[in-house]
This record gives structure tokens, sequence and C-alpha cells, in this order.
């Protein structure tokens, strides 16, 4: 059986990682190819990178980011942000990412997912989905360019489109509960791991392994995503791995 | 020197930079001379069959890597370059593989979920040079087509994914990893490692 993952993001922002990372013996604490290397040392399944620059310089830097990083660690990663173009996509995974993230764009032009889809596999289309509770309408909401903006569509029929048209993977953040560290959002997870059967990356939340362990096994999530907690040495890795061990939850 | 089989498909950086990372000089290369004199080869691959044989025809690849393989130095597919390395595949039609191990190349059939993506674990099945120092343990899958082997003493390693999957295969001086070594963390680069140590000597020494 395949083991659960539990997932780093780190957030760059013109080649540097912002929203400071807090470990010890750090030569640059903003460098995300020296971050990526320790979080591949402590045991990461995965890494996100989530490219928030705002220039074109800035995303020309990322793909530098991407290819050292992929020449430094030995797990998969994925590169989210900004990325509008099959092109855009191309030159992402040429550097060595294995994955690539698309959010807004995906709103934008759904035709992109597939397109991406075609040209590289379903593998490699990791769509990004931010959702909200709608009082209103009693179900979520998809929201775009960074939890800024409603985008008016019902999350639960918006990630079963995305994988019709060939996303491999979702990456689907709980606005509600991102940052409050309370656990992830298991009623929106379960609810999207129910209607599509490709694997849900869930983010927004954690705050400590047993809100993993919640999030595996009430949520049916493939994959868990955290930042600031690991960032910061609230939790490690490995710490989270052997309480899901423990429980006997598939992990490596 | 270790020859990386360059032939147009797929991204070449990350194995590239393993091999390095594990201190042996390398060469992505397409060229029939530089492959045949190398001390151990490795042929990776992402993509469908179908196009990767075809460029392999169209290169000349393809006897290439038959001749290479004749010569008794190691030869080592990843992900679907092990998968070349088998009679055939039913990817998007009939292709005929390398054919340097017997074997079908077959689609995941069932009500589960395909690709095959993750972090599965690794079950050994006999003895080989690759485990030299290593312990069962999980490595990163990306597949949706899968070999079924025509002899069991090919296989050195399986997974589980709804049945048991062809993970490593072995016979001889050709070797073929249905993971990604180079993703697959300490495991993958010990891995790794213990093959590339095999290309440093010649096969058949008398102690």
């Amino acid at each position: 059986m395949l083991a659960k993952r539990i997932i780093p993001c780190l957030d760059v922002k013109d080649g540097r990682v912002v929203k400071g990372v807090n470990f010890v013996n750090l030569r640059d604490a903003g460098d995300p190819v020296e971050l990526a290397a320790i979080y591949d040392k402590e045991n990461a399944d995965e890494l996100v990178f989530l490219d928030i620059s705002a220039s074109s310089e800035g995303r020309a830097t990322m793909i530098e980011v991407v290819r050292e990083t992929a020449g430094e660690i030995s797990i998969p990663f994925t590169v989210g942000g900004g990325i509008s173009s099959v092109d855009h996509m191309k030159n992402l995974l040429r550097a060595g990412a294995d994955k690539i993230g698309i959010n807004t764009a995906a709103v934008l032009n759904p035709q992109l997912v597939s397109d991406g889809a075609r040209k590289f596999g379903s593998q490699c289309i990791v769509v990004a989905v931010d959702a909200k509770y709608n009082e209103a309408w009693g179900e979520w909401e998809v929201y775009t360019h960074g939890g800024r903006k409603p985008a008016g569509i019902r999350a639960l029929e918006w990630v079963r489109k995305m994988e019709q048209l060939g996303a491999g993977e979702l990456l689907l953040t709980s606005m509600d509960a991102d940052g409050t560290k309370d656990g992830f959002d298991i009623s929106l997870t379960r609810a999207v791991a129910d209607l599509v059967s490709i694997p849900v990356i869930a983010s927004g939340g954690a705050g400590n392994s047993g809100h993993f362990y919640e999030v595996f096994t009430a949520g049916g999530a493939d994959a868990g995503l955290a930042a600031t907690i690991f960032h910061y040495k609230e939790l490690t890795i490995q710490g989270v791995k052997e309480d899901l061990l423990k429980k006997g939850v598939e992990i490596r | 020197m270790i020859a990386i089989i360059d032939y147009g498909m797929g991204n070449l950086h990350s194995v590239s930079k393993a091999v390095e990372r594990l201190g042996y000089a390398y060469e992505v290369t397409a060229d029939k001379e530089r492959i045949m004199n190398a001390e151990g080869a490795i042929l990776p691959g992402v993509g469908a069959f179908g196009d990767a044989m075809e460029e392999l025809e169209a290169t000349g690849l393809k006897e290439t890597i038959i001749q290479y393989a004749a010569s008794g130095k190691p030869l080592l597919g990843i992900c679907l370059g092990m998968q070349l390395l088998f009679t055939q595949s039913e990817e998007h039609g009939q292709h005929a593989g390398l054919n340097l191990l017997p074997g079908q190349v077959v689609r995941f059939r069932g009500d589960f979920k395909v690709p095959h993506m993750g972090w599965n674990r690794l079950k050994f099945h006999q003895q080989s040079p690759l485990f030299r120092g290593l312990e069962e343990g999980h490595v990163y899958f990306v597949h949706s087509f899968h070999v079924q082997l025509e002899q069991d003493g090919d296989l050195l390693a399986s997974t589980d994914y709804f049945g048991q999957v062809t993970a490593i295969v072995g016979r001889n001086n050709v070797y073929g990893m249905q993971f990604h070594p180079e993703k697959s963390g300490e495991i993958g680069m010990k891995l790794l490692d213990n093959y590339l140590s095999l290309c440093r000597k010649p096969l058949s020494v008398n102690p």
C-alpha cells in the first residue's frame, strides 16, 4: 500500500524563502535549495515550492532554484505559483521539477489542465484548490489569487471537473482552517476525497501530529502539507511520522 | 565513466546529478562509441513506450543498447527505461521492446487509482549485489503500466499495489528499477550507489 505523505511547503519570492524559517545550523535561512536539502534529510516525502514572485524576473529566478534543487535532493518536488502556460510548465519540468501546481490559472483557463496533462502526463499536474465555506450556499467556494478573490465556483463541482480534465492530484487548502493550528478541515477533505479518485493533499490547519492522523483516517487524505509549524520546528517531520507509525498508519 | 543514454525522452537532470553526488563521472550521451566504451550505462525514461522505441530505432540507439548489453557491462533501466528492456508493451497499441529480458508491459487493471504514484515498500525476493547494506523500505513510484515477468528468476524486488508489482529486475548484467531511485531518498541513492559500484569492476574476475 502507498505510504501517507508528509509535505513541507516553502514560499519563495524572487528566489528567496519568505515567512522566515527557523532552523539552527542554517548558513542562509533564505536559501530555498539549502532548506530543501534539509527537509530531504529530515525525511520529508515530497516538497512544494510556492513561487510568490510578482515579476517575470522573479519567475525566471525560480527556474534556477528548481534546477539547483533538483541537483541537491532525492525526493520529488512540486512547483506552483503563477504558472499559466504549457511552455512555462515545460521549462520548470525540464529544470527538474516533478510536478506543476496550478491554481488561479486553472480557474481562468481550465484547458491549461488538460493541455498540461496531455503533454506531460497527469502525474505532473497538481491542481491547487483554495476553498472556503460559503454560508449562503451551505458548501465550499473556490478562491483564487492567493485566496483573495472568490471565484463563484462550488469547490465540490470544481474538483470533479479538474479530475475529468486530467489533474493527477489535488492540493486542497482550507482557508477556514489555514493558520488556526486547530487541525485540518476534515469535512472538506473527506467530501473531496470521496468525490475524486486522484490523490488529495490536505493543507491548512496542522498544529500537531494528531491532526495528520485525523486527516489521513477520517479525512481520507493521501498526504498532509504544512509550512510554518515545520519551519518553526513546532513539529518535526520525523516526530509526526513516529506518532503515525505507532497508530498503525503506513508511512515511510 | 557512466553513460546516461539520451534519446530525447524525459528529464535527465535529476538522475545525472544523483550519479554525480555519488562520486561517479558521467556523460549524458547518444553517441554509440561513448556508450560502448562506458563502464556502466543507465537508460532513463519518462513518457510513452511507443514514442521511446521509435526514438531508439530512429537514432540507432536500439542496436547500440543491445550490443552494449551483450558486452556484459552493467545496464540499468529506470522507470520507462526498465519497461523498454522487455519484450513488448501494450501502451497505446502493441510495441516491441529491446527484448533483453522476457516479459510483457501491461496496464494496471482494477478499481483503484492509476497511476501508481507515491512511496511504496519494496519486498526483496532474492539476494542481489544491489541490496548490499540495505533493508526493505519505501521508494517512489510513478507509473500506469507494469511488467509481467515471464521468468520469476528475474524478479529481485516487488511492491504491493493491489497485487504484486515488479519493482526491481535483474539478470546477469541487465538491471531495471520501475521506481525512481533518484527520487527515493536514502534507499534510492543506496540502490543507485550499489549499481554504480558494479560498474567499476569487470564482471568476470577470478578471485
